[in-house]
């Protein structure tokens, strides 16, 4: 990671996306205190995760990608063994117990062994785990990672009313674009770099106008064209042709009544973050190298 | 929501209930999978008939008592039932870290001494269960199984677990498969025990044998058990010598699974 730097205001709703190998999983192991940058330092609630680990476990929650809760236990048994783990005990832990339990929807399953559950309840109950102990900061490492699309729904707007009801501030990393709109700001991050920092409708808005893009055979030359005759920036990317223009839908007629049978296919659309990370770093969100990066990572673990 | 964190006692906070919560939640996971119940109940038993009886038509021991073989390995076998049990209990070290509950004990405000101790003190629990399961056995071999022979033989069967279990954590602990757990602990186990006066008595060793033996620690458990199970035979070494020893085993292996759960580095941590 080189020159990463930012900050999250309290009671926000904070996004770090970037495609696998981008430095997500790093950043969130410093932050969470499992690991000692080589160099540079993070602070949250004051509190430098390499310095001062101790005070700083106290204050935060954390929710790993991988399941941390014991399948053997029952949801009860699973806090009960996180509440000790964070000095609470007896009736105050009980209280909330049932309390957190009410909050995720699971009191009902609450002397159910965590095997029996869905894949929706076991991360609702890793969510239960990580604010067992009313942390102010909250952390979630890709914690949609595995659940249907409604159980994905349903996490996104428990973690929005933690912030609006409870203050929480929330960082959670990802790898998909339709989660990080749900945040109040990100960060995108490349190869270990910031690539951008704002809200998504202030990231989304640099990129003036729609989005176009072509398939065609020759890029290369389609985009030099392009570019000496209608005098815009062109973007090359596999067999693509992209150009970002206001009133799109307007130039998409010359273009194509300009190269007759040059283009395959033209599309346009209003720009996603996936375009800002495009017009960023020139490539792909999801590249052939960092896939197999991803492989290999798969593979050693 | 703000849970109301007690105030109370910072150590008790950071090792001594953590360390609690480790060591049950090893018992429950425990008795919730009946199949490791069964196993603990059944393989000494087997363990014991096939290889004592077997052993025992080609073996005569040259101390020139009239002691019958099973009756010699009793204590050997005892022992070898809680070196297996402690040593591959300590595998959940490496089944935690994979699965990620590790990770959520790392990021507790939890020191990490009251890791090694809750799954140490869990493993312990385990093994020593199980040596007592076997000691049940004792007066089928003639032993008279009273209140302060017992007391001794259990306190002995727990050192060793506590030593033994430490030393499987210490080893587990860097690992991330459960195979090369495997591959490494085979290397220690079946040495550790043949050397261990188990199988056949130091005094019928050749002498460089009769020092490997020595060295091994696990040499002065399978020695302490026979003196409190057999009064009558003549040791190798005093018991209270045995048991000083283990003491310092145990210490030895607690503070080895303690500097290596201690290193805080740049690579991840789990």
């Amino acid at each position: 990671m080189n020159g990463v730097s930012f900050d999250v205001r309290p009671a926000e709703l904070f996004g770090l996306l970037g495609p696998n190998g981008s430095g997500k999983t790093t950043l969130f192991r410093i932050l969470s205190t499992l690991m000692v940058p080589v160099a540079g330092r993070a602070i949250i609630l004051g509190h430098d995760p390499a310095q001062d680990p101790d005070e700083l476990r106290r204050e935060i929650g954390v929710v790993f990608q991988a399941q941390s809760i014991d399948l053997k236990l029952t949801a009860a048994e699973n806090l009960m063994h996180q509440g000790h783990l964070y000095g609470l005990r007896g009736t105050v832990l009980k209280r909330r117990i049932a309390e957190i339990l009410g909050r995720v929807g699971l009191a009902e399953r609450a002397r159910d062994k965590a095997e029996t559950f869905s894949g929706g309840m076991q991360r609702r109950l890793e969510l239960a785990k990580g604010l067992l102990h009313g942390p102010k900061v909250l952390l979630l490492d890709e914690p949609t990672t595995g659940l249907d699309p409604g159980a994905r729904r349903d996490l996104w707007q428990y973690l929005r009313i933690l912030r609006e009801e409870e203050q929480v501030t929330i960082l959670v990393t990802t790898h998909l674009m339709e989660e990080a709109e749900r945040c109040d700001r990100l960060v995108i991050l490349n190869e270990g770099r910031v690539v951008a920092l704002g809200t998504p409708a202030e990231l989304k808005q640099e990129i003036g106008g729609d989005v176009i893009v072509m398939e065609t055979k020759d890029p290369e030359r389609l985009a030099g064209r392009i570019r000496t005759q209608f005098g815009v920036d062109t973007q090359v990317l596999e067999t693509q042709v992209r150009i970002e223009k206001e009133h799109g839908h307007r130039f998409v007629m010359d273009l194509v009544q300009s190269f007759p049978g040059e283009i395959d296919s033209v599309s346009i659309a209003k720009p996603s973050l996936e375009d800002v990370f495009i017009r960023r770093t020139g490539h792909r969100f999801w590249t052939e190298e960092a896939k197999e990066s991803f492989e290999r990572k798969d593979t050693k673990r | 929501m703000t849970a109301a964190i007690p105030q109370g006692n910072r150590r008790t906070q950071e090792l001594a209930l953590p360390a609690f919560t480790l060591w049950w939640r090893e018992i429950v996971r425990f008795y919730r999978q009946r199949a490791r119940v069964v196993g603990v109940i059944a393989s000494p038993v087997l363990f014991w008939i096939v290889i004592g009886s077997g052993f025992g038509k080609s073996f005569t021991s040259d101390s020139g008592t009239s002691q019958h073989y099973l009756d010699y390995f009793y204590p050997g076998a005892l022992i070898m039932i809680v070196l297996f049990t402690s040593i591959f209990t300590m595998m959940s070290v490496i089944e935690d870290r994979k699965e990620g509950f590790l990770l959520s004990v790392l990021v507790a405000p939890v020191s990490r001494s009251a890791i090694v101790l809750g799954k140490v003190l869990g493993g312990t629990t385990l093994a020593a269960i199980q040596g007592l399961v076997f000691l049940v056995f004792a007066p089928f071999v003639g032993i008279h199984l009273g209140f302060s022979v017992f007391l001794l033989s259990a306190l002995v069967v727990l050192l060793v677990s506590f030593a033994l279990t430490a030393l499987g954590f210490a080893i587990a602990w860097p690992m991330d498969s459960t195979q090369a757990f495997h591959a490494i602990i085979n290397l220690f186990l079946i040495p550790l025990w043949l050397l261990s006066g188990a199988l056949f008595p130091l005094s019928s060793a050749s002498s460089w044998l009769r020092l490997l033996m020595q060295i091994n620690p696990l040499t002065y458990g399978v020695e302490a058990l026979r003196s409190v199970l057999y009064p009558a035979s003549r040791g190798e070494f005093s018991l209270v010598a045995s048991m000083a020893t283990l003491v310092l085993f145990s210490l030895v292996m607690f503070g080895a699974a303690f500097v290596m759960v201690n290193r805080r580095s740049t690579k991840p941590a789990a």
